[in-house]
């Protein structure tokens, strides 16, 4: 093994045997446009002034790195929590849609389209999509937008225009499918913002540095409070990975740090009813990208199952399925009954209610133990409001 | 050394099933292709449309390998595909329904499909059952040429199967020149930028289009689809090309008539005696 190993995407968008570009022609010309220029583009400084502006005074960066002590203290370990559900709409997804947003304008695009799954990343797009008065169209599953209503009724708000995707499950897959068909249909004017770290090259390494100023607050603000930059353990959930690529990301090649991904075990990995990806997945093309996902022996996708609308992506991001065929990152799956006792916890001992999809990540700590002295970041990537209703159902609150 | 000679023999009896039939644009035929989804209407309708349509008259058949996820179609195509599924099609069953196809018809076969179900079959094995079968060539709309030319190309050759590509408006000349030099039968052209079924009929914009790569005098021929339901886009699209492909207009016929009816479909496109 070399000592340039490296689990950052190379200059094809390959992570390992993952990632790569398998795209129709049809959006060849679209896709190579953005692959093109989206490197000089981010290194521009006019960009990376806006970009910081932004994220400073529009989202409300940098997030506090807060030190949850009766956590800690329940789990005899040092536990941080960085508090992505501070951010403007309340999760890591804005990061990634100010930045893109920003990419869109510099390639001339005015219309913008995006899709959802929980409508979080809706919310995200349909936000900055105001803010710069640009045309956007979010697909979301027709499934999708019934358990959902008040995301949806956020993006009206906001000023986009929801397209229930009807076709397949009819659910997040689906709405990437939409959107992908969106582009196609309008090759020249418009910009696809992806949520995730998923999707052909460029996105999955585009979205990952747009979230990389998780990791890079981290490494400061632990400085600040432990005079070292690096945690002994970085903790998020998975579902596409954009929170955890953003929190990992610049602790990817520094094996003192140990990365840990947590998916959605749903009701249990062999029930049938699961989005543990990592466990039930094959190497396989979803969504333009060579990665881990969860199929039939003949290669159809099959519709994952979470609590969490978060974390129920039948894929996971070509970086994970790297980190995970590596040996890199240790993956832990957590049952939905695990997420929801952990969700409970955290408001109880701390007064934060997480999203359902980082209660995943909060659960670990039942199991999963840490030495006392070990610091251990873990990347509180949304709140927990658009979750109250599954809460009251579940908990009969 | 006999046996490479035998076989080098019968990849060019194969290979000219395809170069054969675009032959036949040469002595003025204009080329019909015919999609289906393999599975759809019903789960053993395959070997009845494939005889169909060649008791028609069309001149190649692409047999879609249903796919769960198919994003480079609109819904017609997609929803016959979910059928196709739920009524139980595999790519063993459908590599089952076509193994002595070639007892009863001599048309071109064309597989076209996603690449997803090809990887879990194994890309190699694939293309061997393809040759097996009598396959000729297919059309993967998600394996981009650059994937195709570096990784899988040999395998597509050593088993004597055209792999055809897809070119759109949006294709620049350079990668034009490009997919034509990889290419080894004809170039499937995209009549515009959209996803397969639509029936908007061609502007002045498309017809620019269709001249401007007419004018580039490509090595392969091109066969335009996307947007041909009707005798008019197919006579409209098939004065700037080899010949057209027809897919949703005859799926969405097929969910009306089921798989009886072919040569009424095929005749309304185009009359046995118009070309």
């Amino acid at each position: 093994m070399s000592n340039t190993m490296t689990y950052q995407a190379n200059e094809k968008g390959y992570y390992g045997d993952f990632g790569g570009a398998y795209i129709p022609e049809m959006l060849y010309p679209n896709v190579e446009e953005l692959r093109s220029q989206y490197l000089d583009i981010m290194k521009e400084e006019s960009f990376q002034k806006e970009f910081n502006y932004l994220l400073r005074e529009y989202v409300g960066r940098p997030t506090p790195l807060y030190l949850a002590e009766r956590f800690s203290q329940k789990y005899q370990t040092k536990i941080y929590l960085k508090r992505e559900d501070l951010c403007h709409t309340g999760a890591h997804k804005v990061n990634n849609t100010v930045g893109q947003i920003l990419m869109a304008k510099r390639l001339g695009k005015n219309r913008i389209i995006a899709e959802t799954g929980a409508g979080q990343h809706g919310v995200a797009t349909a936000t900055v999509c105001a803010l710069m008065g640009i045309e956007c169209i979010v697909y979301m599953g027709e499934v999708d937008i019934e358990r959902q209503a008040p995301n949806v009724a956020r993006m009206k708000m906001l000023g986009a225009t929801v397209v229930p995707a009807k076709s397949g499950s009819r659910t997040l897959k689906d709405a990437t499918n939409e959107a992908i068909r969106d582009w196609i249909n309008n090759p020249v004017n418009t910009h696809y913002i992806i949520g995730s770290v998923v999707g052909p090259h460029p996105y999955p390494d585009m979205v990952a540095r747009f979230q990389a100023v998780i990791s890079e607050e981290i490494k400061v603000q632990l400085k600040e409070k432990e005079g070292r930059e690096n945690p002994d353990h970085v903790v998020a959930c998975v579902g596409g990975g954009s929170n955890a690529a953003g929190a990992y990301f610049h602790f990817l090649d520094n094996p003192d740090v140990g990365i840990i991904a947590v998916e959605a075990a749903g009701k249990g990995i062999y029930t049938g009813e699961s989005a543990a990806t990592s466990a039930l997945g094959k190497e396989g093309i979803i969504h333009g990208s060579k990665t881990l996902l969860m199929q039939t022996e003949d290669g159809q996708i099959t519709e994952p199952y979470s609590i969490s609308a978060g974390l129920d992506y039948p894929g996971v991001g070509p970086m994970h399925a790297n980190l995970f065929r590596t040996g890199r990152g240790e993956f832990i799956s957590i049952t939905d009954d695990a997420a929801m006792k952990a969700g409970m916890e955290l408001a109880k001992l701390e007064g934060i209610i997480p999203a359902i999809e980082t209660s995943h990540a909060l659960a670990i700590f039942e199991d999963r133990k840490f030495k006392e002295d070990d610091i251990v970041v873990v990347n509180l990537s949304g709140r927990g409001d658009k979750d109250l209703s599954t809460y009251i159902e579940y908990f009969n609150l | 050394m006999l046996f490479l000679i035998v076989q080098r023999l019968f990849d060019h009896v194969i290979m000219n099933r395809i170069k054969q039939a675009l032959q036949k644009d040469k002595q003025g035929k204009k080329l019909l292709s015919i999609y289906f989804t393999a599975g759809y209407p019903q789960l053993d309708d395959t070997k009845k449309i494939i005889q169909d349509l060649e008791k028609s008259g069309v001149d190649f058949i692409e047999i879609g390998l249903p796919f769960s996820d198919p994003l480079a179609d609109g819904p017609t195509i997609q929803e016959s595909s979910t059928r196709a599924l739920k009524n139980g099609m595999t790519t063993n069953l459908l590599f089952e329904q076509l193994k002595d196809i070639r007892e009863s018809v001599n048309i071109p076969l064309i597989m076209m499909g996603y690449f997803n179900p090809m990887l879990q079959y194994g890309v190699e094995k694939f293309c061997k059952k393809c040759r097996e079968t009598g396959i000729d060539g297919l059309i993967i709309p998600d394996l981009p040429v650059d994937v195709y030319n570096e990784q899988y190309k040999s395998i597509f050759e050593k088993y004597g199967l055209i792999n055809v590509f897809l070119i759109t408006p949006q294709t620049s000349d350079e990668r034009i020149r490009f997919i034509d030099s990889v290419s080894n039968g004809f170039i499937y052209m995209v009549s515009s930028a959209s996803v397969t079924g639509s029936t908007k009929g061609f502007g002045e914009e498309t017809k620019a289009y269709f001249k401007r790569i007419a004018a580039m005098e490509l090595v392969n021929p091109q066969i335009i689809g996307f947007g041909i339901s009707d005798q008019k886009t197919f006579q409209d699209a098939t004065k700037f090309a080899s010949g057209a492909i027809i897919g949703s207009a005859f799926v969405k016929h097929l969910t009306v008539n089921g798989s009886g009816g072919t040569s009424s479909f095929v005749n309304s496109i185009r009359p046995l005696t118009g070309f």
